[in-house]
Order: structure tokens, then sequence, then C-alpha cells
């Protein structure tokens, strides 16, 4: 065995606990969970049942952690995996799946198969056997300190710009304030109007925020490519900075991933709980409206829907403030079959995006959102992840939709009641 | 040499206890495994509750959501019914309460036998279907391995040996029971090691699944 495979193989171990093996035991073959994710909606591929994806993973829980298994296994009766059949499985396991856990919601036996997917990374990565763009970009997050390799200056320069053009005010390093807002990579380089929205709604609600100049990178890369250990140290630079500039709350921007990192996964990475809150972005600006502190006026006249990023709706129980914040702001919001916590994904969380051998797949997938949109004929998409942002614009130019995206914190910016106006809407 | 008499005492008699033996303690030997794995304490904070969460998909994962009904109703429609019509011949048929209150000490109303003999019939049917269906649909001929077609044979079997023996085809009565009885041995020893094992690991594995997502507030 190579000395890789052998940490792979370890590192699978490592990734089985006790709902791992109840949920092996339990597969009943039944390719329920095949009709609740896009790749094989899409495809008609049965390759892409989810359980399928985690063939590796069952194999080892078999051989290390059943009765049955290791004797089956000592008698040369079930072989053991093979660095061969990881390298086979690697595009199931990261080009074909995105984590979003759709199937984890209807199998009948309770399975939840995006939780072993994210295990079964691990022990992929250990093995050597992740895809080249996510090695990259984890590789940039640890030594730059994003993803996509954008440095302090460059959002140094998006701030000065902001503040010069707009007159904003964007408090960098300040200690104490409430709030530290998170951004990611793709914003400041992509959407920096999110930026700006936030620095002109906190301005009018009066909220005491601050970004970090040590730790202003929100995505985690580890978490995608499955590696703990560089999750963790992401995690911990976060952690870090806002213990130092002891804030209240550290605020997940708009991006899916990002806020599964640090809500969920982040005290269990580094093992100990955090002294500070995690909050969406929708979540504060829901709070906001309901403390009236939200003001806005008008209202968007075109029929709107709202994209449910799966790592904040389903994987992470951010649901109804979206949909209240939009409903201030929108005249004709309407919602897609399936949306909320049934929704389909974009198809390019999960590190897909990140993976350009995935890129042909993903925009052929992108057809279920296509056939979800079309069903409202929505005449404008709002998301709250930069992620889902940009592969939605890329899916719908792909299949010739002419529907604009937005981010559902700029949505509620431009509608804000400006100063001097001080009309209650 | 058995006469038929004694062959019928053996099974009902050590046989039986030692099929009941094992599945005893193979079940309780695969909940252990599972069970001694763990699992970590959850160190973010929390926004709902895992044990309502837990329980509330315990029950709720009995009810398909609308879409995946209509994309798999075949699936769904025979898996209702071979289940149901599985329990309802197991459970109250007369002579099965008889012999489970000679056991345990405990009794409930039977229903008509006509009523479990319709009931039979259209198991037997359905899981015919069930097995049709997964030679010829895609995903399931792709995930079946030799154990899934082991456990459908063993699930027919006391369906239909029991059908057969009620209705006394074939040779004498006495032949008939003991084939049905070793059927349901062979039922219970073999559970322990094979997926059959889901009618106990999916309380288990429903519990998780909810227990993850209600702690995060969703309602899995």
């Amino acid at each position: 065995m190579s000395a890789s495979l052998e940490r792979g193989i370890h590192a699978f171990k490592e990734a089985i606990d006790g709902p791992v093996a109840s949920f092996f035991s339990s597969c009943v073959h039944c390719g329920l969970c095949a009709h609740a994710c896009l790749f094989y909606t899409e495809t008609g591929d049965p390759k892409y049942t989810p359980i399928h994806k985690l063939e590796p993973l069952r194999r080892v829980w078999k051989q290390e952690y059943t009765f049955w298994g290791r004797y089956a296994r000592a008698f040369g009766l079930s072989k053991p995996v093979t660095d061969e059949e990881l390298g086979e499985w690697e595009t199931l396991v990261y080009d074909s799946c995105t984590m979003c856990g759709r199937c984890s919601m209807v199998c009948p036996v309770g399975n939840d198969i995006a939780y072993m997917i994210r295990r079964t990374r691990e022990g992929m990565a250990a093995a050597g056997h992740a895809p080249e763009g996510l090695i990259g970009a984890s590789r940039r997050a640890v030594t730059i300190g994003s993803p996509m390799g954008v440095k302090l200056p460059a959002l140094e320069a998006q701030i000065r710009h902001l503040e010069q053009e707009a007159g904003l005010t964007i408090p960098v390093d300040l200690e104490g304030a409430d709030y530290m807002c998170l951004l990611s990579s793709m914003e400041i380089m992509n959407f920096p109007e999110y930026i700006g929205a936030i620095a002109r709604i906190f301005k009018q609600a009066n909220v005491s925020w601050t970004i970090s100049s040590e730790a202003f990178e929100a995505t985690n890369s580890g978490i995608q490519i499955g590696v703990s250990e560089i999750a963790a140290e992401l995690v911990q630079r976060v952690v870090d900075a806002a213990e130092k500039l002891q804030v209240k709350a550290v605020i997940s921007p708009e991006c899916g991933h990002a806020y599964m990192a640090i809500r969920w996964e982040g005290p269990n990475l580094i093992g100990k709980p955090f002294s500070f809150q995690v909050m969406h972005i929708m979540e504060v600006l829901d709070q906001l409206r309901e403390e009236g502190r939200l003001k806005t006026t008008g209202k968007e006249k075109q029929r709107l829907t709202y994209h449910d990023p799966c790592q904040i709706a389903r994987r992470g129980g951010v649901l109804e403030q979206p949909r209240n914040l939009l409903n201030i702001v929108a005249e004709d919001f309407v919602e897609m079959p399936e949306a909320g916590k049934m929704n389909w994904c974009c198809g390019a969380g999960g590190g897909v995006s990140a993976n350009e051998r995935a890129d042909e797949l993903r925009l052929r997938v992108f057809n279920r959102k296509k056939s979800q949109l079309d069903a409202v004929r929505a005449e404008g998409l709002v998301t709250a992840c930069s992620n889902c942002r940009i592969y939605l614009e890329e899916g719908l130019e792909e299949y010739h939709m002419d529907i604009p995206v937005t981010g559902l914190t700029e949505t509620i910016a431009e509608h804000l009641v400006e100063e001097g106006e001080g009309g209650e809407r | 040499m058995m006469t038929e008499t004694q062959l019928l005492v053996w099974l009902r008699g050590p046989a039986l206890q030692v099929a009941i033996a094992i599945f005893v303690v193979g079940v309780a030997v695969r909940l252990l495994e599972v069970l001694v794995l763990g699992r970590k304490a959850d160190l973010a904070e929390a926004r709902g509750s895992a044990v309502a969460g837990g329980m509330r998909t315990i029950l709720m994962r009995s009810f398909p959501d609308r879409a995946t009904l209509q994309r798999a109703a075949f699936t769904e429609i025979t898996g209702y019914i071979f289940h149901i019509g599985f329990f309802v011949t197991l459970l109250f048929y007369a002579p099965h309460i008889l012999l489970f209150n000679s056991a345990l000490g405990i009794s409930w109303p039977a229903l008509p036998t006509p009523v479990i003999d319709a009931t039979a019939v259209v198991t037997i049917i359905t899981l015919v279907a069930v097995l049709i269906h997964r030679l010829t649909n895609r995903v399931m001929r792709f995930l079946s391995r030799f154990q899934d077609y082991l456990v459908w044979l063993l699930t027919i079997l006391p369906v239909v040996t029991g059908y057969i023996a009620f209705h006394r085809i074939g040779v004498t009565p006495p032949i008939l029971i003991a084939i049905h009885i070793i059927s349901v041995e062979l039922f219970l020893i073999v559970f322990p090691f094979t997926k059959l094992m889901h009618a106990f690991t999916l309380f288990m594995s429903r519990y998780y699944n909810g227990a993850i997502a209600g702690y995060r507030g969703v309602k899995s």
C-alpha cells in the first residue's frame, strides 16, 4: 500500500462515526436519492446516484467497523479499497456533488448523504485524489489568505473607491465594534456593491461594525476539498481577529459555504465554542427589520423570485429571513416550486465552481434550475450567495435566459430611505 | 430418520430458539457497533433542538415529500404496500398471535382470515413487482448487489410458504408448516448480517439526520 493510500484509508477510518455507521447499515438500495440529485435527474446516468458516490467510504466502514466485514476481509472475501478505485471515484465525489444535501432530505431511512460526502472528501484529499482546482484554491487560501488570491491591497483599493465615489465610511480594524464583517473574494472582486450596500444599511440603522485587515476572507476551501487541518487554520484566523477586535458577532456574507464553515463547522474544527456569535447577513438584516431600524421606500415592480443557497437554507437554517426581507422591497415576489429547504442547487456549490474539470457537467445540470425558473416565469432572480450568483448568471447565459441576478443585500440597499428624506413606508 | 411430527417439534423448539438467539444477539451486536462509534458533541451554538429534530424526523421520514412521491411513485407505493402487507400478515394472523402469546404472554385481536389471505396475495404480487422493478430500473439495477436479491428472497419466502401452507397446496400439511418455519428461521438467522438490519437502524439514522438538521433549525 502506498503511503498516500494509507493516509487516505486512515482518514476514511477517522471520518466514520456513529451516524455514518448507522447510515450505511440502513441503506436498502432503493435509489430514491437519485431522484433528489440534479446530477442524476439532468443526465439520467445512474453512476450519479448519491449513495453510490460513497462506495469507498462504505467499504472501509464495512471492513473496519463491522464484525462480519472484518472476517470477510481476513478470508479474502472483501477486497480492500485501491488507489485506482479512489482515482475513479474522484470525479463522483468532487465534480458531481455540490454537497447540497437534497438527497439527505428524501432518503426514507434517513441517511444524511451530504454529511458522508463531506467526510469522504477527507479521505480522498488525504489519498491525493482531490481536483487540481481545489488544491490550488486551498493553497492560495493558506498562503495568500484567499482562494482567488485576493490580497489586502485589493480590498483596500475597493474600500477607497467606495469611500471616495459614494462618500461612504467603511471602518477597518475598529476595536470594540459590535459586528465584524467577513467577505468572500468573489464579493471583493466581482460584487463590491455588496460592501457598499452593507455600509449604507449599517449607517442608516446606526450599526457599529468593522472589517478586519487580518481576516476578511469568509470562504473556506479546506471544507470544500476536505482537509480539516486547513479548514481549522482558516477558521482560527477569523477567531483571532474577532477576539482581537473584541466584537460581539461575526457576520458571514452572501456566501453559502462560508456560512457553513464559520457558523456550523467552525467551533467543531478548532475544538472549542466561539466567544462571539456568528450570524448570516440575512439574519442581521432581518433583525434590523424587526427592530424597525431598516427603513425602505418603494418596491421592485418586476416579478422576483428567490434562490435559496443550499448551505444557507437547507444546511444552514436561514429560511424565513430572506423572504421577510424580500417582501418589504418586492411587489411581486413568487416562490419557485420546491423553494426553501427543498430548493435545487445552482450546481456550483461545494467546490464545484473551483474545479474547472466540472464546468461542462455543471452547465448541463443547470437545466434543473432552468425548469424551476421557467415554472414561475421570473423576471428577476435574487439570491444571497455570490458563488450561486455568478454561476446562476453563467447558467442563464448558457441557456439564453434573460433574467438579471442580484444579491438580496444590495436589493435592500437600493430601497433605503435616503438621509433627509425621513419618510416611513 | 425423523418423522414429520418430530421434524416439526424440532423446528418449533430448538431450531427456533437458536434462530431467535442468533437474531437477538446479532441485532444487538450490530446496534452496539454503531453506538460505540458515537458522535462528537456539537460545539456550534444551537439554533434549534437536536432531540426534537431527531424525533420529528423519525416520524416524518415515513412520509415522502410530494415531489419525490411523483418522481418515484412506483418505488414509494410498492414500498408502502409490501412493508404494510408483511407486517399485517405477521402480526394479525390468528395462529401467529397464538404463537406470540405462548412465547411472550401477550395477545391482541386478529384480523379475519380472508383479510389476511388477501393481504398475503397482495404482498406477494407486490414483492414480485418490486423484484421486476429492481431488475429493470436503471438506478436500482446499477445499485443492486447479490445481497439485495438475497434479502428479497428471504422476505418473500415466509409469505409464500405461509400462503401455501394455509391453502394446503401440494404435500402434507406438516411438511408445509415445516417449510414455512424453516423460511422464517432463515430470515431470522440472516437478518443481522444483512441490510434487513435497516428495520432497526433506520430509527438511529433518522434520528441522527433530524438531530443534525434540527440543531441548525431545519426540519429535515
